[in-house]
């Protein structure tokens, strides 16, 4: 196998002989160009007598010496090339349109950050046209006249509620457990680990059952509905719900908001609940306290105050999650990775307006002394 | 005339989904460098036959011989090999959208080939440049049309040299124009590199143009209506069915 070109008397003559198949010498094919991008107005000759089998290996080789040849204007004299290895490289030096594609500039460092500040400020109008938009469904809702299928909602219901209970209950107690193991660290060494029962029951039922709740149901359930209607993106469905006149937010958005805004609550208080269990679990086995003392400390540490706020927690939490899954959904681009982008940003985002909103909640909590 | 070599035997095929048959005693042969066509209306099996000679959904009952090899006992390795020697065109290209045009070109290559990167760079080059897209190799499926889309899931399909290709209705989605290109591509990639080809479609301006051996499929009787070059078929037709069929229904 072998690639022969004989430049004598400035005239560069290509031999091959023998078979191409899966040829690759480099040196050869170095040396080929190098004599080619010599020629000035010669001609160049393939002899292609002897040539046995070939594969796309050696059309590459000649596909770049005529490429070559055409650019320069020289003339190539194929002797005995195969019909269809003519046939081939004819197609291939066909060009029925060119790319033309603008690269992208790449911007002074304050212009960068001024195209970046404009898409944060448009990203912002978006989703407040959006919030608005959903606002603006809840009230056609109230009023009967959204587009609202109760069977959608069921669905949503039914995705959002016992087939999240196994992983928020084990989520939970574990959340519960780590509580009491840590907070047993130091009310031990103060002989106080039976307040490890209220340090448990507090923490659970005020904040850091909903947050978990949140955090399960962000990564399960708002990533799933980012990926759904992701996918009615990429399949043309939402533009044809737009071109029915049907509002998005009507069809696609309440049925999953109503859902999720009903179950998180309920979640949550299943978290509290497994939490306090974790909890009891650490301070009952590893602790010495009985289970009676544990009971009492969980029941005199529990108030409807931290349960309410709890609940409140997770209403705000299910609306933002379910806002967030439906937002980058319904903007997601038109190709499988947009909706892997979108699933990514809709988790990511829940969970920091998630704490977002908490910080806001807990601030106003402190002022108004609840 | 010279008898070419058979290079698919279907033989006694039966798909069925469950209890559900859809087709049953399927019999043809593809020879070498033909370009065969499986016809038939919408929902007939056409692309489940398609599915079934790819091995992407097993047969029910029969034997499928691809150069002699029992494709539905064979194991994977055997699969692999002969899957290796085939492409496909997806009715949609199918291009990976994360990857530029000359990512998804260059995947096989790198998958099934201990080429370099260089020659695997060439490589791509080439097919790019026979499907007329030379030079598009850093755009995104996303960065361009549905018949461009076709075409670069066509230099995909050729990366490894296959010795079949299979199109899954290849004009689909596509302007005249640009299907009479696919077409044209097509016979081309037949007539250089002596390819077999298996279109399944049922455009019937595509099914003149390039076929030269088919088989129609009956969705009434759930088996082959009619084999044999499609403009024989016109010229003859052994029933109503094929007849309405390739006549669009007129009288």
């Amino acid at each position: 196998m072998q690639l022969k070109s004989d430049s004598k008397n400035d005239e560069l003559k290509l031999i091959l002989s023998g078979d191409y198949l899966n040829y690759d010498d480099n040196s050869a094919k170095s040396a080929l160009r190098e004599k080619v991008s010599k020629l000035k107005s010669q001609d160049i000759e393939i002899d292609a007598t002897h040539l046995g089998k070939w594969d796309s290996t050696l059309v590459v080789v000649l596909f770049e010496l005529y490429r070559t040849a055409q650019q320069k204007k020289l003339i190539i004299k194929a002797n005995n090339l195969p019909q269809n290895l003519q046939k081939l490289i004819n197609l291939a030096l066909a060009v029925d349109r060119k790319p033309s594609k603008n690269d992208e500039k790449k911007l002074p460092f304050f212009e960068n950050v001024g195209a970046k500040t404009l898409a944060i400020w448009d990203s912002l109008k978006k989703s407040g046209l959006f919030s608005y938009q959903v606002l603006v469904s809840i009230k056609r809702f109230f009023a009967g006249k959204a587009v609202f299928r109760q069977i959608d909602w069921l669905f949503a219901l039914e995705d959002c509620s016992y087939k999240a209970v196994g992983i928020i209950s084990l989520v939970s107690f574990m959340v519960g457990l780590i509580l009491a193991f840590v907070g047993a660290i130091q009310l031990r060494t103060f002989g106080a680990q039976i307040y490890v029962a209220s340090l448990v029951a507090i923490g659970m039922t005020r904040i850091m059952g909903a947050i978990m709740a949140g955090v399960v149901m962000a990564g399960r359930t708002g990533a799933s509905y980012a990926a759904t209607i992701g996918t009615m993106q990429v399949n043309e469905e939402i533009d044809a719900l737009k071109t029915m006149g049907i509002p998005v937010t009507d069809f696609l958005v309440l049925p999953r908001i109503a859902a999720l805004s009903l179950t998180m609550p309920l979640l949550t208080i299943l978290a509290d609940f497994m939490g306090v269990l974790g909890g009891a679990a650490v301070g009952v086995g590893m602790l010495n306290i009985s289970p009676n003392e544990y009971l009492d400390y969980t029941m005199n540490a529990l108030s409807l105050d931290n349960f309410f706020v709890g609940l409140f927690h997770a209403l705000v939490y299910g609306i933002i999650i379910s806002m967030c899954g439906c937002y980058f959904g319904i903007y997601c681009g038109r190709n499988a990775d947009s909706v892997g982008k979108s699933t990514t940003m809709a988790v990511v985002s829940s969970i920091v307006l998630m704490i977002v909103a908490t910080g806001i909640i807990t601030l106003l909590l402190e002022v108004f002394k609840v | 005339m010279i008898k070419k070599a058979p290079q698919i035997v279907v033989k006694d095929v039966t798909i069925a989904y469950g209890d559900f048959v859809l087709l049953k005693d399927l019999n043809f042969t593809i020879n070498k460098g033909d370009v065969f066509i499986i016809m038939g209306g919408s929902g007939c099996g056409k692309s489940s036959l398609l599915r079934v000679l790819t091995g992407l959904v097993p047969t029910a009952k029969g034997q499928i011989l691809i150069d002699g090899v029992d494709f539905t006992k064979a194991d994977q390795n055997q699969k692999d090999e002969i899957m290796k020697r085939s492409g496909i065109l997806y009715q949609s290209g199918a291009l990976f959208s994360s990857m530029t045009l000359a990512e998804n070109i260059a995947l096989p290559l790198q998958q099934y080939t201990d080429y370099s990167s260089k020659l695997i760079a060439e490589l791509v080059d080439l097919k790019l440049a026979l499907v007329g897209l030379y030079g598009f190799g850093d755009f995104y499926p996303s960065e361009i049309s549905g018949g461009m889309k076709k075409r670069a899931g066509l230099a995909r399909a050729l990366a490894l040299d296959p010795e079949i290709v299979y199109f899954d209705e290849p004009s689909a989605g596509l302007d005249p124009i640009s299907s009479k290109l696919l077409d044209d591509l097509i016979l081309d990639i037949n007539k250089s590199l002596g390819t077999t080809i298996v279109v399944v479609t049922h455009e019937l301006a595509s099914i003149f143009a390039i076929g030269n051996n088919s088989v129609f499929l009956d969705a009434s009787i759930k088996k082959i209506g009619a084999s044999g070059n499609p403009k024989e078929l016109l010229q003859n037709p052994p029933n109503d069915n094929v007849y309405k069929f390739l006549t669009r229904g007129e009288k």
